[in-house]
Formats: C-alpha cells, sequence, structure tokens
C-alpha cells in the first residue's frame, strides 16, 4: 500500500468514525436499530453542497447539514415514539423518504464542488500536502466530537438517555421521560451522521444521492469492529474503539484492494465489507470464553 | 394520603380474552401506613400496583396522592411522588450500568437532570457512605457493573435506590419473590429498617399470606379484582394464616384453592 492509499484510508477512515459515533448512540445506547443513516448522511452532503454552491459560509453550510441530520432523526424516533411504529420500520421509511427529500435539495442527482471554498480550504494554504493535512485536521475534530460525546454521555441527562436505552421502565420509574430522550438521542445521532457527509463530500468535492447507499453497514462495522479489538466497559473506551474500528475497517478494505494476488477490485466493496462484519460479529463469540461476561444481560 | 376511588381496568375488553383485572378498587392509605396487599393469581394486585406507578391507565375511577389528582399522569410525572421497587432483581437496574451510576439515576428522581457530571466526587462518597449500611461490602464495588451482583444484593441497592429521594408513597411489588428464602429474610428485614427509619407510606404486594402478616401494620386482599378484606393494626396483630382464610372464606362464601397462597 503506498502512502498516499495509507493516508487516504486514514481520512476516510475518520470521516466515518463521526457516522460510527453516530450509530453507536442509536445502536448501543439507546438499542434503536436505525437506518435513517443511510439517507442522513447523503442528505447532509446535499444540504452542505446545495448552500456552497450559493455562496454560503462552508462552515454554517456543514452546520445546516448537522441540523438538517437531527430534523431527520427526530422523524424516525418520532414515527417511533408517538405513532408505535417499529423502531427498524420507522428508520427504513425516513430513509426511503430522504432520498427523494435529497434530490429534491440539489435539484440533480448530484453537485460538484471542485473549485468552491469549503471548510478544509484553509489547509491548501499550509506548508505540508494537502494529504496528510486533511487526515490531521479530521483527527483533532474527530478527538474533540468523542470527547464531547464522553462528556455529554457521564452527565446526568446522558446517563438517563443511556438509562432509557438499556432498562425503559426503570428509567420512567425514575423520572425519566424516555420518548423525549429517544428524540434528543435520535437527533444527535443522526446530526453526527450528516455533519460526516458534508465533510465528506467537502473532502471529496462533490455531493452524490447514492453517496448513501451502504453507509449503515460501514458504521456498524465499525462499531462491531471496534468492539471486537477492546472492551468497551466504559464511555471513553466504547467512544475511542469506534473510532478506531473505523480506521481499521478502512485499512482492511485499503489492504484487500491493494494486495495484486487477491485479484479484488473497486466494484468488489460491498462484498468485501458484508464479509468483514460478519467475520467481526463472529470473532468475538469465539473469543468470548476468555474474557468473560460480555455486555447486558436480560432487561426487562 | 394516597387515594384509589373505584379504580376500574379491563384488558382485551370487547374481545373474547375479555379480562375485568379491577372491577372498582377502592383504597385510602393514610400516611405512614404500611400495607401488604395480597391474593390469588388474577385478583388485580400487580395491576393494582401499576395504576398507582402510572404504568397503566385505569379505564375509570380515580387516583389521589396528596391532595393531587394523578390519575392521567405518566410514569415518569409521578417519579417525584412514588418510588418503586420491581419484582425482578433485573429489572430495577441498568444492568449495563455500574452501581454508582444507578444510584445516580435514583438520586435524580424527581428531579430536573442537569449537564453537570453524573456522579461526582461528593456524590461518590455520600454514596459509599449509604451503601456501607447494607454490609454487603459493596462499597469498594461502586465501579463495577450492576450485572455482576447477585438478586439478592440487587434488591437490596434497589431498596436503597427507591429510598434516596423523598416520595409520598412507595411500591414493593413482591420484591423478595424470586430470591431464595436466606435473602429474602435479609431484604425484608432492610425494608423494615428503611420504611421505619424514613416513615415512609409503603404498599407492598406479596405472595406470601404469612409475609403479609408479619410486616406492616395493614393487610388488603384483593379478590378479583375488589378489596375482599381489610385488616389494621390491633384487629390485625396475632392474626394467623388460617385466621385469614377463614375471614376470607366467610366473605367470599368460598374456599381457596391457589396452592401458592395457601403452601408459601
Amino acid at each position: 500500500m503506498s502512502q498516499i492509499a495509507f493516508l487516504g484510508a486514514i481520512e476516510v477512515g475518520l470521516l466515518f468514525a463521526l457516522v460510527a459515533l453516530g450509530v453507536y448512540l442509536s445502536f448501543r445506547v439507546l438499542q434503536f436499530p436505525d437506518l435513517t443513516v443511510d439517507g442522513s448522511f447523503p442528505l447532509g452532503a446535499a444540504v452542505c453542497a446545495s448552500l456552497i454552491v450559493v455562496e454560503v459560509n462552508p462552515y454554517l453550510a456543514s452546520l445546516a447539514a448537522a441540523l438538517a441530520g437531527a430534523c431527520a432523526g427526530m422523524v424516525t424516533a418520532w414515527l417511533n415514539v408517538r405513532l408505535k411504529i417499529l423502531h427498524l420500520l420507522a428508520s427504513i421509511l425516513t430513509m426511503i423518504a430522504l432520498y427523494s427529500i435529497n434530490l429534491r435539495i440539489m435539484g440533480r442527482p448530484n453537485i460538484a464542488l471542485l473549485g468552491e471554498t469549503t471548510v478544509f480550504s484553509p489547509l491548501e494554504n499550509l506548508d505540508m500536502p494537502t494529504y496528510i493535512a486533511l487526515p490531521i485536521a479530521l483527527f483533532v475534530l474527530v478527538i474533540v466530537v468523542k470527547l464531547a460525546l464522553d462528556w455529554f454521555l457521564n452527565s446526568e441527562v446522558g446517563l438517563a438517555m443511556r438509562a432509557t436505552g438499556v432498562n425503559p421502565r426503570m428509567a420512567r420509574a425514575q423520572g425519566i421521560h424516555t420518548n423525549r430522550y429517544i428524540l434528543g438521542g435520535m437527533a444527535l445521532s443522526n446530526a453526527l451522521v450528516a455533519l460526516a457527509g458534508a465533510l465528506f463530500a467537502q473532502s471529496q468535492g462533490a455531493a452524490d444521492v447514492t453517496l448513501g447507499v451502504g453507509v449503515i453497514v460501514v458504521g456498524l462495522a465499525a462499531v462491531i469492529g471496534g468492539e471486537a479489538v477492546m472492551t468497551t466497559a466504559t464511555v471513553f473506551r466504547a467512544t475511542l474503539a469506534c473510532i478506531i474500528g473505523s480506521i481499521l475497517y478502512r485499512l482492511a478494505v485499503a489492504g484487500a484492494l491493494n494486495a495484486d494476488m487477491l485479484g479484488l477490485k473497486a466494484q468488489d466493496l460491498n462484498l468485501i465489507t458484508a464479509v468483514l462484519v460478519t467475520l467481526a460479529m463472529v470473532l468475538p463469540g469465539v473469543r468470548m470464553p476468555f474474557r468473560g461476561k460480555r455486555k447486558g444481560g436480560m432487561t426487562s | 394520603m394516597i387515594e384509589a376511588r373505584q379504580i376500574a381496568v379491563t384488558f382485551n375488553a370487547g374481545t373474547p380474552m375479555e379480562t375485568p383485572a379491577m372491577r372498582g378498587i377502592d383504597l385510602t392509605i393514610p400516611e405512614g401506613d404500611f400495607v401488604t396487599v395480597i391474593g390469588s393469581n388474577g385478583a388485580g394486585k400487580s395491576t393494582f400496583l401499576n395504576a398507582l406507578a402510572g404504568e397503566l391507565r385505569p379505564d375509570s375511577g380515580q387516583i389521589l396522592i396528596g391532595e393531587q389528582d394523578v390519575t392521567g399522569w405518566p410514569t415518569a410525572k409521578r417519579a417525584g411522588l412514588v418510588a418503586r421497587v420491581f419484582q425482578d432483581p433485573l429489572g430495577g437496574s441498568c444492568a449495563n450500568l455500574t452501581i454508582e451510576e444507578n444510584l445516580a439515576l435514583a438520586n435524580a428522581r424527581g428531579k430536573r437532570r442537569g449537564f453537570g457530571a453524573s456522579v461526582g466526587t461528593n456524590l461518590r462518597d455520600d454514596f459509599r457512605a449509604q451503601i456501607t449500611r447494607l454490609n454487603l461490602g459493596l462499597e469498594n464495588r461502586l465501579g463495577d457493573r450492576m450485572e455482576l451482583l447477585s438478586g439478592g444484593q440487587r434488591q437490596a441497592v434497589s431498596l436503597l435506590m427507591a429510598a434516596m429521594q423523598p416520595m409520598k408513597i412507595l411500591l414493593l411489588d413482591e420484591h423478595t419473590a424470586a430470591l431464595d428464602p436466606k435473602t429474602a429474610a435479609f431484604v425484608l428485614e432492610l425494608t423494615r429498617e428503611i420504611v421505619a427509619e424514613r416513615g415512609l407510606t409503603t404498599l407492598m404486594v406479596t405472595h406470601s399470606m404469612r409475609q403479609a402478616l408479619a410486616i406492616g401494620n395493614r393487610t388488603v386482599m384483593l379478590h378479583e379484582g375488589r378489596v375482599v378484606l381489610d385488616v389494621r393494626d390491633e384487629e390485625r396483630e396475632g392474626l394467623k394464616v388460617e385466621d385469614l382464610l377463614h375471614m376470607f372464606e366467610k366473605v367470599r362464601g368460598e374456599e381457596i384453592d391457589d396452592d401458592a397462597l395457601l403452601l408459601s
């Protein structure tokens, strides 16, 4: 693997670490299997790109993308808690609806951002090549987001959100309005994912309505992969595992594609992903007897 | 004072599965009363408790806590007035959160939650002091996950959690039923201590007539969704399980055939 391919994998891995943190919030903290992600990722890209081409400040455009993602997450949560639609189905409905909405937002299937000012433009003036500066900038951002999330999940409100996921009946008995926490948590989760979409569009130079295909699987791959390589007993370690999992996943994919003897090509990406996720899900099970009890037992 | 006025609930109303779980329960619990509730399966004990907790909204009737009509309040809104210990030792806490995190959750019951650290140093010292009284050696295990505790330890911690903040009524839902006899006795003794020391108004559902008479100052029996027996203080003093059975048979004019009730 060349240095550029390696750094490219790190860069995309860090971008998708934001997705992984979002997926961790929904799947692990709230225990809400959320496929909205496949729609909110391109939603973030679409909102951000559409705003940037009409000369909106790229930071504002990225913020708007995150807010749009939050709205998408709240729609899914609302379908679930108010209309009592099964969480998985509710998220699929939002995801499908977002495909049309993203086309409407962009007015066409894709928007190129070449030559536009993005949040990454200042990096071009630095004394180092962009392919090095970009991963460093993303690394700082991801760490900041991770620490903010750690702080939040360890606060009283964050603890209430975790209780909502683990044992909603007990949470309600402690005065926690679980529906509100599901709405808030899903908003936060999809805001992170949409932000990742916005940054992805800006770093790749284009937003495309098909960007979202398989994002949820990549996010899950990162979460599960991270849990496979380290213990996640505390919030600090769990969020760290998301980031490490995301980077490892990208390196594994890049490694597989670069290994000439395997004869794999870019179109095999989804197949590789599925195989990697399957491996990550099975391997911890095999190792289980050697590392004691893993996460929560039954809760009623 | 807690007042249940003519509360009724029917499950699956209008279907062949229709089951009236409560057919107009009237019960007034003055402050400081410790009421034990007995009754056979399907008598409406759990349904009644769920209605008081807010998990279930009655079809008709009223529930008053203090002067407040809380009939339409959801569980979370009532949490400042009602504390609860569940039957299932796994049900009253969050298994994959630590002991101190569980205590912190209970410590914020009925209060506004903010963005400050959920478990600060002061709070941890306070938790350690409180949990020491259980004599279970948990004071050095505050950072352990709840799932590592035994059923009895969890119920003891759940009791402690329930009593952390003021309440109008403590609801105990057969909280010793899932424990072995020795542990059950320990948890029951702890219940007696905590209730006495804080002067809590308590409603305890139990499956065991013996237990119902051994604790508290008042015993209520439910049958087919109604209160059929209500004895307190002097009247209850010296009462034995057999006496209770006789009283029940006189009231209902029928024999009890629920083995669980007779044998436990």
